[in-house]
């Protein structure tokens, strides 16, 4: 800390002043850009048959219908019933937008982060990040979309909770500061439960960095097509995720700021069928368009060809 | 008295030091100056604004045009009462999106006639309800985040009691934020950080020490820029003793912050927020 700090001490009497001062050049990038690494296509290792060879069935959460896994993966994730859209793995997600070979995927050089060394914390990280394959819970990339290219950012729902912390936050900011200075259009997807409680007050400071970083994207005349996937709640729709030149969402994808069990419990009675729900924002003017996922390459592919100079 | 200040004489009378959770009910204490006394102490020819001017008005937010020692000043933050009725007239500090944008007003017109702006940070968070949500919490607290980013003159946010979640940070975008000594700022409540981890809001205590949020520990991640030191026991038992320091800070940074160009202010507030976390990123420490 002493480093980054100076402390002035005795100027006015009951009170510990801090004056920040930086070493660095402020343009510099603390976070470093180690490589952009292509997006393979799809493996065909892709398992959806358990090691006995039996075919894997899901049941829909929604509509309790019956599919193999396979059905429902070339669905893009929604049950071929009901239309319940599923969480979408991002890396599945991106290859459902862009042309085939074209998204090359940002690798930073991040340091494990524990703020506030919280028990368990990195172990947790380390679990998901064996599970998933995913550093974190955003992936953050360039490709292009029927030949135009755009700055994609897509949250991952599975990696607890797709919660901002201080990793989450630098690798959103990175991609608006890079469509910024790129002079690309940005698209994100935001699918997160809010701010992450493991890092704490630094999780709350992501609202205020990547809004910032947003704003100055946007008064630079940055096209930025914000996407609410199921869950979009809490410090992310109150920061980057609400502040899209254009906002879609995805059929039944939960938004809003506060969480309906914390509301239930404020205001002591049950909420109307529907409640913060896409289709409620939609009516209630927070959503251009609600767009169904296998809609939402050709709706984003439009969006960009009308922002064409 | 009530049971906190006696408990706090006990703790003081033992010469430790004052628990996290003791701190979060110090700030919550209904006898803790409000905005509205520190506008009464620290300023003069205050003129209350209302309203969004999109159909709301929400008396949670407080604030309007003011002198302070003769140059104008926009002056506004969240509002809590000091008894129950009062509490109730001021929905607990909890505002609504009507609140933010009714903030959000203030703020532009100050940066179009120049008046500096000092925010008071007091909130258990933005309101959690039905009507909140339906006319775009989200979107009202993103918005103010943005804009306040690139405001053209200083602002200065000081917390004075709760400083919960993003329904506080959507006033504190601020070149310099300082923490009274027993304020705090935090994600969320204790109780809330309980419930969602835990599932058990009465972990409360626990999650308090866990969640680092007291003036010294934001002090030492660098998040604020100055802690104001309270009188023995609280603000509440001489609130004189804070006015009167909080004047002084006020005069010093003001003095400071006019000397900067208006780009200058804009890039420098943008430079806090996006370099605040930077020791935690590095690689090379």
């Amino acid at each position: 800390m002493s480093t980054l700090f100076q402390t002035v001490k005795g100027k006015i009497p009951n009170i510990k002043i801090l004056n920040r001062h930086s070493g660095k050049d402020e343009t510099e990038d603390t976070v470093r850009l180690i490589k952009m690494s292509r997006l393979e296509k799809e493996s065909g290792s892709d398992a959806t048959a358990n090691a006995d060879g039996q075919v894997q069935t899901v049941e829909c959460p929604n509509c309790h219908a019956a599919y193999p896994k396979k059905k429902l993966r070339d669905a893009l994730y929604v049950c071929p019933d009901c239309g319940y859209h599923y969480p979408m793995p991002p890396e599945k997600r991106v290859r459902s937008l862009v042309d085939e070979g074209s998204f090359k995927i940002f690798r930073y050089q991040l340091p494990e982060i524990d703020p506030l060394q919280f028990e368990g914390y990195c172990e947790k990280k380390q679990g998901l990040r064996e599970k998933t394959k995913a550093e974190e819970a955003v992936l953050t990339g360039v490709g292009t979309i029927d030949g135009r290219k755009a700055v994609i950012a897509v949250m991952n729902s599975k990696f607890l909770m797709g919660s901002m912390g201080i990793a989450v936050g630098e690798l959103v900011t990175l991609a608006i500061e890079y469509a910024d200075k790129n002079k690309l259009p940005l698209v994100i997807f935001a699918a997160s439960g809010g701010a992450r409680m493991q890092e704490g007050i630094l999780s709350l400071m992501q609202m205020a960095k990547t809004s910032a970083a947003m704003e100055r994207f946007r008064e630079r005349g940055g096209l930025y097509i914000a996407v609410l996937t199921h869950p979009t709640t809490g410090g992310v729709s109150a920061s980057f995720a609400g502040l899209g030149d254009i906002t879609l969402a995805e059929p039944g994808a939960l938004i809003g700021f506060a969480g309906p069990r914390v509301i239930e419990q404020t205001i002591g009675q049950k909420l109307p069928e529907g409640f913060q729900r896409a289709e409620y924002l939609e009516t209630h003017g927070f959503v251009d368009q609600v767009v169904p996922r296998n809609q939402m390459r050709q709706v984003i592919s439009q969006i960009l060809m009308l922002h064409e100079v | 008295m009530d049971s906190i200040d006696e408990r706090i004489d006990q703790v003081l009378a033992s010469g430790e030091k004052i628990s996290p959770m003791d701190k979060v009910l110090l700030a919550r204490h209904l006898s803790r100056p409000k905005i509205n006394e520190y506008i009464d102490a620290l300023f003069t020819d205050f003129f209350e604004q209302k309203g969004d001017r999109l159909g709301k008005e929400d008396a949670s937010i407080f604030g309007g045009i003011a002198l302070f020692h003769g140059m104008p000043v926009t002056v506004l933050g969240h509002r809590k009462g000091s008894d129950l009725n009062e509490s109730v007239k001021y929905n607990f500090g909890m505002p609504g999106p009507e609140g933010y944008r009714k903030a959000l007003r203030m703020m532009e017109q100050a940066e179009k006639f120049g008046r500096p702006i000092i925010t008071f940070i007091d909130t258990p968070g933005a309101y959690p309800g039905i009507e909140a949500e339906m006319y775009g919490q989200s979107q009202a607290i993103a918005e103010n985040l943005a804009v306040m980013s690139r405001l053209k003159v200083p602002v200065i946010s000081i917390v004075t009691g709760e400083g919960s979640s993003g329904g506080a940070l959507a006033i504190g975008v601020a070149n310099r934020v300082f923490m009274l000594e027993n304020a705090v700022y935090s994600i969320l409540s204790p109780e809330g950080f309980a419930s969602i981890l835990w599932q058990d809001s009465s972990k409360k205590e626990q999650a308090s020490k866990l969640m680092k949020l007291t003036a010294e520990d934001l002090f030492g991640f660098g998040v604020i820029d100055g802690i104001v030191n309270e009188p023995a026991g609280g603000v509440h038992r001489n609130p004189k003793a804070v006015y009167d320091a909080l004047d002084r800070l006020l005069t010093q940074e003001l003095k400071t912050l006019k000397g900067k160009s208006s780009s200058e202010l804009a890039k420098s507030r943008y430079q806090k927020f996006r370099k605040m976390d930077d020791l935690y990123l590095r690689t090379d420490k």
